[in-house]
């Protein structure tokens, strides 16, 4: 801690690194929860190979593609509203947070499509026609249901926490001398952009 | 106070290492559809490693922050690695 804030009437205790340490940590519990989801994937794409680049086909890889595009790019906006903030532009932080929170929700929009498409070709967890199929596949798409589920949710979350932010920083709760919050959204945001970069791939680039 | 201080990156570096995803990304969806046998999922990896390491080092700032957050990710690294290893070892050679 530094003492300039001994002259304020309140003593405020800050911790900024403390603060990211805590949630690199948390970012730490989260690359082994999918760690763990991928390495499921890797021993079973070993046992079924063939099934699995079979299974792959099904997926749309355009609707992949511009999703990877879409998450990529929300990641730029948050990296850009810090730098704003940084800068002492709330104004233009805060529009690239809005901006974040819709590619957001076009990244969602695309997903919902993607699965809809999906389960109306009769493909879903325990559906009668997947369970027909040998198991490579059904665990390819099991796979993918709960992968990119888990996933989705994680973008969920982040919206939530960006919709937070964008509250704070109009109420003035975040600002250019204290915005380790935002600092923090966005390396929760990140993480859920390098997860996808390794999903896209797997899931969506097996030809 | 530590979060004041730091490197500040520009927007033109963030611009930057977006476009370089964005070409990453048009190379491996390219990549993809040419038939290069066992390479292809070696190759995909690669390019995926590489987004990431420009993910972390720019947008996340790791390049710039304390060395502990480094510290962090490469103790997360390793023990997925060591899991991936010794889970392939038993599944390899049962």
């Amino acid at each position: 801690m530094s003492n300039h804030t001994d002259t304020a009437i309140h003593h405020v205790h800050r911790d900024d690194v403390g603060a990211k340490m805590g949630m690199w940590l948390f970012l730490f519990t989260e690359v082994l929860l999918f760690g763990g989801m991928f390495l499921i994937y890797a021993v079973y794409r070993y046992q079924f190979p063939d099934q699995f680049h079979f299974a792959a086909m099904e997926l749309n890889t355009t609707m992949g593609t511009l999703n990877t595009i879409i998450l990529l790019t929300s990641s730029l906006t948050v990296a850009l509203s810090i730098a704003a903030l940084q800068g002492g532009n709330k104004f233009l932080s805060l529009v690239f947070l809005s901006v974040t929170l819709l590619f957001a929700l076009m990244f969602m929009v695309i997903k919902y499509f993607e699965w809809t498409t999906k389960i109306s070709h009769g493909i879903y967890p325990g559906s009668p026609e997947l369970l027909g199929k040998p198991n490579g596949q059904i665990l390819f798409f099991g796979l993918y249901y709960v992968m990119t589920g888990l996933h989705g949710l994680h973008v969920l979350v982040g919206m939530v926490v960006i919709s937070f932010m964008i509250v704070f920083i109009a109420r003035d709760k975040v600002t250019p001398d204290n915005y380790v919050k935002l600092e923090n959204s966005g390396l929760y945001w990140h993480l859920v952009d390098l997860i996808w970069i390794f999903l896209f791939p797997l899931f969506y680039l097996i030809q | 106070m530590s979060g004041n201080n730091k490197h500040h990156i520009s927007y033109g570096t963030y611009i930057l290492v977006w476009i370089a995803l964005l070409a990453f990304t048009s190379i491996t969806v390219t990549i993809a559809g040419v038939n290069l046998g066992r390479y292809t999922l070696f190759i995909a990896l690669t390019i995926a490693a590489i987004k990431s390491a420009l993910v972390i080092n720019i947008f996340m700032h790791i390049k710039f922050d304390e060395p502990i957050f480094k510290t962090f990710l490469g103790i997360s690294g390793a023990t997925l690695l060591v899991i991936f290893l010794l889970t392939f070892f038993d599944f390899l050679y049962r």
